[in-house]
């Protein structure tokens, strides 16, 4: 049988790993860190059943307890060239057919330097919020409880300035989401959520979002922040547009989360270069994105997951599957 | 002393002297109100002695362009200095060989008339100049092979791109390089056959005669030819590209007197729209004349399309795609104010001010009582990078200065951007109401870390107290011991902003306090070439992928000696080059917070 490397143990690489196993194919499965999943593990809860993240990952994780599947954890892939007859070269090692499942990483949201964050201490990133929720406690830049809150949709995402024209996708509810967690956390805080619009296309996302409004009195506000400063208490002065209600707005919160977007990982942008498979803003390009969404322009390479475009879970662990299905017919 | 020839010569004479009078009586009856109270103040006084001295440095010297390139500098040098030279050495061997008067055309066609006219006498030192013009003409002839080589091939004249000149121009152009061959044929067929002449004629003649030319049939067709030349080149001259010859030095003298661009067309603009001779210096420095493929909106076409009113509407989109880096201006000889024409013609339509609503919150941003203390104006750009206006307040905490951060909560605009946007009655609003919370406020001295806001309040507002950037007040606070600050190794390479450097001139302070904190690099283009960011506030027209590869240039210039930071003074250039790419951009006001004692 043919040798297939598979590279990121993520949602995507390890559900095709485990779909290829269960076919009696032997895989080697390339991991950059020392576990798997580590994009999920540091969530809390997942949307819109808030099942635990981390229970959702010992589980997948549980599927790489197969002879067939061979993980290489700690080994970052630096190199991966055609080897000239249609094999390819992953770390020195040739394979027949490699999947790339390299996914994703978080907008770095010092750049949007405007909202303040890595210069006030009430500002965050929706990952370090989950970080919070995870370990249960929230807390503002004094260590007191919170009695406002306010999360921003579409950090780096749509977003001209930072070069980021597309929507990532799972912001909108991701901050629905944590806002409902925070709301059973601080049952007496003030919690805004400012948008551009949400988009709730997933099952259950609408409900979702009704409950958060309905049910957890959490408001909504349509405007982004334009900017961020300090106050001498450490709380955050944010500048924003109510452009529903036209008129200019000026709050102050003890939080300001930021929800950043999805963009290709570090390995994305390296394989995707060096395989000239480079679709928009260094993501992954399939060689269609209707009909033949895990193939390459180059035969024997495969791409799954997020490092094509932003993805949720359900869909990498789908697309992973997939790509599995599409290797073992060659 | 006639001949038929000599018509085409003196009609073109007397067409260009006569189009020219008139062009410039209606310009200066053009001129603003302000602009000829100026001219009544100051017409008696010895302000004319810089001009004459300006006018020949510039006008016969070309002494800017040898600074910019010594060969292009020859080069036109040779044509307007040896042609001036010729005319005034021309005059003096007529009046010398010609005792008894002449007409004025004789000077031109010395070498025609003095074999054939009685009057026409032999003096002294006739050998002598017949060869100083025979040397004057050499000189001529080796600047027009220069221009013809730089129309093939431009890179060795110090420029990568030439003009695109339009038809009468050309044909202008086409006249004059006919002119100093024609006479030096005609003059050698005239040699040949009467033994006139200094060494140079003699030979050509001589030479004619080798090849079997019969000189006495085309020594008067040539001349005809020459006077042709002439006479079409004057003719042409009010209405192409070579009206800037008188005007340049016009507006030399115009400019000593104290006039200056205002914010409408006026006189004086019609001035410097013919003062331009379409060099095209102006070219190779346009950021986005190469990275974006843009050609047409440099300050040589812009000048070309308002003065060809006819597209006038093009001239407003040309107007309106620019950065205003202030590049060109920094480059062009003339030194034309192209940022102030860009302006006149954005402004156009924009005088309406709506005061009903957008100037309302004016009034409601009220002065505070800071008597004694330095106001602090961060400007709405470092509003968008907080690091900058917190590094600031540490400083002068640090410094034991007592501040009034006075754009802290609200903010008013300083009304620049407005402004280069061609809202000037709207700017005008802003700053009145800034100036007055100055007043009022009681502070001795304005901060502001915003290289735009500093140029606003140096140059259109008259406030009574000194204004400082940032990067000077760190630097005096530095001189003066009032803040210290360890040295550290890391390699910085300084981004000049356009609105601090050309704008205003500082260069200097930003690089003194960077020495203090770190080891500063030199870059390939800085100071006054240094490469605009791209996302200047001039430029409404690119979009962001543009600006993009305009940013690009001016990242890649840092990157090259691979410091560890980049430091710019320009919260806007901050925001631009941070998004270049991964090496750390920092303002001056961060690197100083960082490494303060």
């Amino acid at each position: 049988m043919n040798k297939i490397a598979i590279i990121g143990a993520g949602p995507a690489g390890i559900e095709a790993a485990a779909t290829l196993a269960a076919q009696q194919i032997e895989v080697d499965l390339y991991e950059q860190g020392e576990r798997p999943l580590c994009n999920i593990r540091d969530k809390a809860f997942l949307f819109p059943n808030f099942a635990e993240a981390r229970e959702v990952a010992d589980r997948l994780t549980a599927k790489l307890d197969n002879p067939r599947i061979h993980l290489h954890a700690n080994s970052d892939v630096d190199h991966l060239t055609e080897s000239g007859d249609g094999r390819w070269i992953v770390n020195g090692e040739t394979y027949d057919r490699v999947l790339i499942t390299t996914g994703y990483r978080t907008f770095d949201a010092h750049r949007k330097e405007e909202l303040g964050y890595g210069i006030y201490r009430g500002v965050h990133t929706s990952l370090e919020m989950e970080q919070m929720l995870r370990e249960g406690k929230i807390v503002n830049a004094n260590g007191d409880v919170p009695q406002r809150i306010a999360f921003l949709q579409c950090v780096g995402s749509r977003d001209e300035k930072t070069g980021n024209l597309y929507c990532s996708k799972l912001c909108c509810v991701t901050a629905v989401k944590q806002a409902i967690e925070v709301r059973k956390l601080i049952p007496d805080a003030e919690i805004f959520i400012f948008y551009m619009d949400l988009r709730m296309w997933g099952q259950h996302y609408e409900e979702l979002y009704r409950q958060a409004q309905q049910e957890y009195g959490i408001r909504f506000v349509r405007g982004r922040i334009s900017e961020a400063g300090g106050t001498y208490d450490g709380r955050v002065q944010i500048k924003s547009e109510d452009t529903l209600m036209g008129l200019p707005l000026k709050i102050t919160t003890d939080l300001l989360v930021l929800m950043v977007g999805m963009e290709p990982s570090e390995g994305t942008r390296k394989l995707a270069e060096q395989c000239r498979i480079c679709g928009d803003y260094g993501f992954a390009a399939s060689a269609d994105p209707h009909l033949d969404d895990n193939r390459t322009t180059h035969r024997g390479l495969y791409v799954a997951g997020a490092c094509k475009r932003p993805m949720t879970l359900t869909d990498a662990v789908n697309d992973g599957r997939s790509a599995a299905v599409c290797l073992m017919g060659e | 002393m006639f001949s038929f020839f000599v018509i085409p010569f003196c009609l073109g004479v007397v067409l260009l002297l006569g189009i020219s009078v008139w062009k410039y009586i209606r310009w200066i009856r053009g001129f603003d109100k302000r602009q000829q109270v100026i001219i009544r103040r100051n017409i008696w006084s010895w302000r004319f002695l810089p001009a004459i001295w300006e006018a020949f440095r510039e006008g016969l010297l070309h002494w800017r362009i040898t600074k910019h390139h010594l060969l292009l500098g020859y080069m036109h040098r040779s044509l307007a200095f040896g042609w001036f030279l010729l005319i005034v050495v021309g005059a003096v061997q007529a009046i010398l060989a010609c005792p008894g008067g002449h007409p004025f055309y004789v000077a031109i066609f010395f070498n025609f008339f003095e074999p054939r006219s009685e009057r026409i006498v032999h003096f002294a030192q006739a050998p002598f100049y017949a060869n100083l013009m025979d040397a004057l003409l050499i000189y001529v002839l080796s600047g027009l092979c220069l221009a013809a080589f730089k129309r093939v091939w431009s890179r060795p004249l110090g420029m990568r791109q030439t003009t695109h000149h339009n038809l009468i121009d050309r044909i202008a152009k086409l006249s004059l390089w006919c002119i100093f061959p024609l006479r030096l044929l005609a003059e050698g067929a005239t040699a040949a056959i009467y033994g006139n002449g200094g060494f140079l004629v003699t030979g050509v003649g001589a030479l004619m005669a080798a090849m079997g030319l019969d000189n006495e049939i085309f020594e008067y067709h040539l001349w005809v030819l020459y006077s042709l030349a002439l006479g079409t080149f004057f003719t042409l001259m009010p209405f192409t590209r070579y009206m800037h010859i008188f005007t340049e030095i016009f507006l030399i003298y115009f400019r000593q007197l104290g006039l200056r661009e205002t914010v409408r067309k006026d006189g004086y603009t019609l001035f410097e729209l013919s003062a331009c001779s379409r060099c095209g210096i102006c070219i190779d420095g346009c950021p986005i004349h190469d990275p974006l493929g843009i050609h047409d909106t440099q300050g040589v076409y812009m000048l070309q399309n308002i003065r060809n009113k006819d597209v006038w509407k093009q001239a407003e989109r040309i107007a309106d795609n620019c950065l205003v880096c202030g590049r060109c201006s920094t480059e062009c000889p003339v030194q034309i104010d192209l940022e102030g024409i860009r302006r006149q013609v954005r402004a156009k339509g924009k005088e309406a001010i709506d005061k009903s609503q957008s100037y309302g919150y004016l009034k409601s941003v009220h002065p505070f009582n800071a008597m004694g203390r330095i106001g602090y104006f961060g400007g709405c750009m470092s509003h968008l990078t907080p690091s900058i206006t917190e590094s600031m307040e540490r400083i002068f905490r640090a410094a034991g200065q007592d501040y009034w951060y006075m754009d802290k909560e609200r903010t008013i605009c300083c009304g620049r951007p407005l402004l280069q946007q061609g809202f000037v009655r709207q700017a005008e609003e802003l700053r009145r109401r800034n100036s007055e919370l100055i007043a009022q406020s009681g502070v001795t001295m304005l901060v502001t870390s915003c290289p735009i806001c500093y140029q606003s309040f140096t140059k259109e507002y008259h406030l009574a107290i000194p204004v400082m950037h940032h990067s000077e007040y760190i630097a005096q606070l530095l001189k003066e011991g009032r803040l210290q600050v360890t040295p550290s190794e890391q390699r910085i390479a300084y981004h000049d902003p356009c609105e601090l450097g050309r704008g205003c001139g500082i260069y200097e302070a930003p690089r003194t306090v960077l020495q203090a904190v770190g080891e500063l690099q030199h870059t390939r283009q800085e100071r006054e070439q240094s490469l605009c960011c791209g996302i200047n506030l001039g430029d409404t027209v690119i979009s962001g992928t543009q600006q993009a590869q305009v940013r690009d240039r001016a990242y890649e210039n840092l990157v090259e000696g691979q410091p560890d930071t980049i430091a710019t003074a320009c919260p806007m250039c901050k925001k631009a080059l941070a998004r270049g790419g991964d090496t750390p951009v920092r303002d001056i006001a961060e690197l100083v917070a960082e490494k303060m004692k």
